[in-house]
């Protein structure tokens, strides 16, 4: 029957179809691990990325690129820290705003513009970033400037999963409290945030995730660094501005594998383990 | 024995060994034998979770939208295999009316009653559809209410409009037989005696299998009924005889109101 | 007492985004300002770029057309892909495992960082682009519209697909006692269903196309123009700003932090009309 064949046709092109989406995945992941790992030592972990000089005598040489990404790592790190400590703290305290007041009037608001504010494309808030860091506080490019970056990427994630997970709470667990004659901010800082706890957890691992990879509101503010650097005035480097560092000098353009697989392995570690955290509280 | 389950000669469904289990070897139907009389209402009644459902949807194979069901036996519509006939075939000549009332809510109550053909992507002239949609809803005596709104979503109908307007559905394309699956449950009285009396002018032109835990719908309008109990197809009689003498002590309890 | 602290306090907390939200419009309109002032309306209107000193003229119609020639590519590709796989996972394998499976692997294509995108596009996507003869270099309009059709794919695919799972069963078996087949549900029940929510799905990853940079910047070719076709070279709002940022300053920045605005705006509207038509379907 032609109807029936039809509908066997349609089938087979959504199978189709899927697995082309999910094909580019798979072919990133294995372009990566195959020109990467070789490169991924102690050293990649230990040294700071490698100048081009260093980089073209190796090649002309046919040795392995030297160097690591140490730099960019610990840059990542140290600017995911503060824009953590700035995010973290002020997010969760406005999800709990969002999550007390539900559906009043300026709630709302607030709601509307953590939406619109997490739409709100990387490059333009590394631009706000620039302004309000690089030309008023640290007159320069600085490990400051790629943090607020980050920081106000983050906080609308944080808002709203906070929001989120403490609506799944049952109100009676609250009531209990009030009924125990325990204090507001009490009950938030010993009821609700202990409740939720995973929840939150995951909610802030996933925004990690999300903010680590980020390379153009970097450039815009950490700018890049040769050493490594703790110090939030100066410019710092990142793996990702790294990688981009790497695309653009012939000379060490082998290293945006390694680098790359490492940043993507991080990413998807992040993920999953959010993930199964939040799976394990669900239990 | 014999006198548990009536034998129904020359059935427009004939039900033969039927057992069905949704996980392997656990039976929500259990070895199913019955006859359906052609032109008649016959009832299925049983407690909740007796298997009522689960026999109705096999008989139109509705069954086959779950991944994992296993049936056993075989029914035969007009002797034909229903198994060996495509489940589009069948689910035409098998009409399904539904627990609460479903009509598609993006479609217009003119649309929703010859859904069955656009679905099966039977074109159809403007004045013979007029015409089938003009029949059905004269079937279901909706006509009158409706025939100046023809172009509203069904959703706006109240719920026993809404359900006559899915029996409309159904008939349209003049199954042989109509299966109901408690279709007045989600009705109140009035809406309830409606259906009911439709149901019963029904009957001159279609077989009707009506699902029911409702015992006095059964005894109002069907002329056979079945009583179902944990799977099992205990008692199949005339309606009267069974509601006034039955003979197994299972059907004797459920009808007095000791479990139900 | 000490609930009124804390009401206060989360209270001023909340105001902090307000106040983010209030300092971005105004720093980037101060920013933007001298561009505006010296080319009014013109500057959206006009194709000109030329830094050169003394001749200096700024306008931005190239970076927005840019922008929305490759969102709309990306949207084309990514539609008939995002939505078999939401039929894949929400309609067809509904609850096996190899719809977790794929489920999850759709998630991790949102997890990879756009600089990797846009080194696949550029090692792995644009030679397919040479090969196939469509352009010289293998940069352009096209290349940047496929990358982007491929970031976008999981936030269309996991918005649809909680849409189509969402579409009552009752209605897909009244469709199905008619004898319809699973094809014919899909076109008569589903899809009229659930049409609203998998059209602001697709608005949502347009609105995240519009912003996408790295991948952007890495693969179309980076020139000041109007596209003419879909194999030429261009610009895209976020990738000018990410390519001239470093080496402007004066006017030129003002301009870039100008076209940061008008992104800013297009991406908030096509947000706020996303949610908008999210709040009307729940
Ligand atoms: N989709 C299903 N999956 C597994 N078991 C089911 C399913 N539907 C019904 N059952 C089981 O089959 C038995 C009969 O159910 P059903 O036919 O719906 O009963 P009734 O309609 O008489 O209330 C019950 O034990 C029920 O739990
Ligand atoms: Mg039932």
């Amino acid at each position: 029957m032609e109807r029936v064949i039809k509908d066997k046709i349609f089938k087979g092109f959504v199978i189709l179809f899927a697995f082309i989406t999910i094909s580019p995945i798979i072919m990133i992941i294995y372009k990566l691990v195959i020109k990467g790992y070789r490169q991924i030592n102690i050293n990649f972990f230990m040294q700071n990325a490698p100048d081009t000089y260093e980089a073209m005598i190796a090649l002309n040489a046919g040795k392995i690129i030297p160097g690591g990404i140490l730099n960019g790592i610990t840059g990542t790190l140290f600017m995911v820290i503060i824009a953590s400590t700035i995010a973290i703290p002020i997010g969760l305290l406005i999800g709990v705003f969002l999550y007390e007041n539900k559906n009043k009037f300026y709630a709302n608001i607030v709601r509307d513009i953590t939406d619109i504010l997490q739409g709100v494309p990387s490059i333009v808030l590394g631009l706000i970033a620039y302004f309000w860091v690089v030309k008023s506080i640290t007159n320069g490019f600085s490990a400051l400037a790629g943090s607020v970056a980050l920081a106000i990427m983050m906080m609308p994630l944080i808002i709203r999963s906070t929001e989120e997970t403490l609506k799944m709470i049952p109100e009676t667990i609250k009531e209990a409290g009030f009924a125990l004659g325990v204090p507001y901010h009490k009950i938030i800082l010993r009821i609700l945030i202990p409740t939720s706890f995973s929840g939150l957890l995951t909610g802030s691992l996933l925004a990690i995730s999300r903010i680590i990879g980020e390379t153009a509101p970097l450039m815009l503010t950490a700018l890049g660094s040769s050493i490594v650097n703790l110090n939030i005035e100066k410019p710092t480097s990142a793996v990702p501005l790294l990688i981009w560092e790497f695309y653009n000098d012939p000379n060490m353009v082998d290293l945006v594998w390694s680098s790359s697989l490492f940043l993507m392995g991080f990413v998807l570690f992040l993920n999953i383990l959010s993930k199964s955290l939040n799976g394990e509280c669900r239990m | 024995m014999k006198d548990l389950i009536i034998k129904i000669e020359n059935p427009v469904l004939d039900i033969k060994n039927l057992s069905i289990s949704y996980n392997k070897g656990k039976y929500a139907v259990t070895n199913v034998n019955a006859g359906v009389k052609k032109n008649s209402v016959t009832a299925i009644m049983g407690p909740s979770g007796c298997g009522k459902s689960t026999l109705l949807r096999a008989i139109n194979r509705m069954h086959e939208l779950y991944p994992n069901i296993e049936v056993k036996g075989k029914i035969f519509l007009n002797n034909n295999d229903i198994f060996l006939m495509s489940s589009i075939e069948i689910r035409r000549k098998i009409g399904m009316v539904f627990q609460r009332p479903n009509p598609f809510p993006t479609m217009s109550i003119y649309d929703n009653v010859i859904a069955g053909y656009k679905l099966n992507g039977i074109r159809l002239k403007k004045n013979k559809k007029d015409e089938i949609v003009e029949k059905s809803l004269k079937d279901v005596v909706l006509w009158n209410e409706v025939k100046n709104s023809l172009k509203k979503k069904g959703t706006f109908l109240s719920g026993g409009q809404q359900q006559r307007l899915c029996i409309a559905r159904a008939l349209a394309f003049k199954p042989d037989v109509i299966l109901l699956d408690e279709p007045t449950s989600a009705l109140d009285p009035i809406a309830t005696k409606k259906v009911e009396q439709l149901l019963i002018k029904l009957k001159e032109n279609y077989t009707i299998l009506l699902v029911t835990h409702n015992m006095s719908q059964a005894a109002r309008m069907s002329d056979y009924s079945m009583f179902m109990y944990l799977g099992e197809l205990v008692e199949y009689g005339k309606t009267k005889k069974l509601f006034i003498n039955p003979v197994d002590k299972r059907t004797e309890e459920y009808l007095t109101g000791k479990f139900s | 007492m000490s609930e009124k602290i804390t009401k206060i306090i989360l209270f001023i907390a909340s105001f902090i985004i307000v106040i983010i939200s209030a300092g971005m419009v105004l720093s980037l309109m101060s920013g933007a300002a001298p561009a505006f002032k010296e080319f009014g309306f013109k500057f959206i209107i006009s194709t000109e770029w030329n830094p050169t000193e003394g001749k200096e003229q700024y306008g931005a119609l190239q970076f927005i057309a840019g922008t929305i020639i490759t969102s709309i590519i990306a949207i084309i590709i990514c539609l008939p892909l995002a939505f078999s796989t939401s039929l894949f996972i929400g309609e067809y394998f509904r609850g096996t495992k190899l719809a977790k499976i794929i489920g999850t692997m759709v998630d991790m294509l949102a997890g990879i960082p756009s600089i990797v995108y846009g080194l696949w596009g550029f090692y792995v996507l644009r030679p397919l682009i040479v090969d196939l003869g469509f352009n010289a270099q293998g940069f352009g309009i096209i290349t940047a519209g496929i990358i982007l059709a491929i970031m976008i794919i999981p936030y269309a695919t996991s918005i649809s697909t909680e849409i189509i799972k969402m579409v009552s069963n009752e209605l897909k078996e009244a469709a199905y006692s008619l004898g319809a087949t699973q094809k014919d549900v899909i076109m008569a029940v589903v899809i009229p269903e659930a049409r609203s929510g998998i059209f602001t799905s697709y608005i949502l990853a347009f609105g995240r196309a519009i912003g996408e940079t790295m991948a952007v910047t890495m693969l179309i070719g980076n020139t000041n123009i109007i596209p003419k076709s879909i194999f030429d070279t261009g610009n895209t709002m976020a990738s000018v700003i990410a390519n001239q940022f470093g080496e402007a300053d004066g006017l030129k920045l003002s301009s870039l932090i100008a076209i940061g605005l008008i992104l800013f705006v297009i991406t908030g509207l096509i947000n706020g009309l996303g949610k908008i038509m999210i709040k009307q379907f729940n």
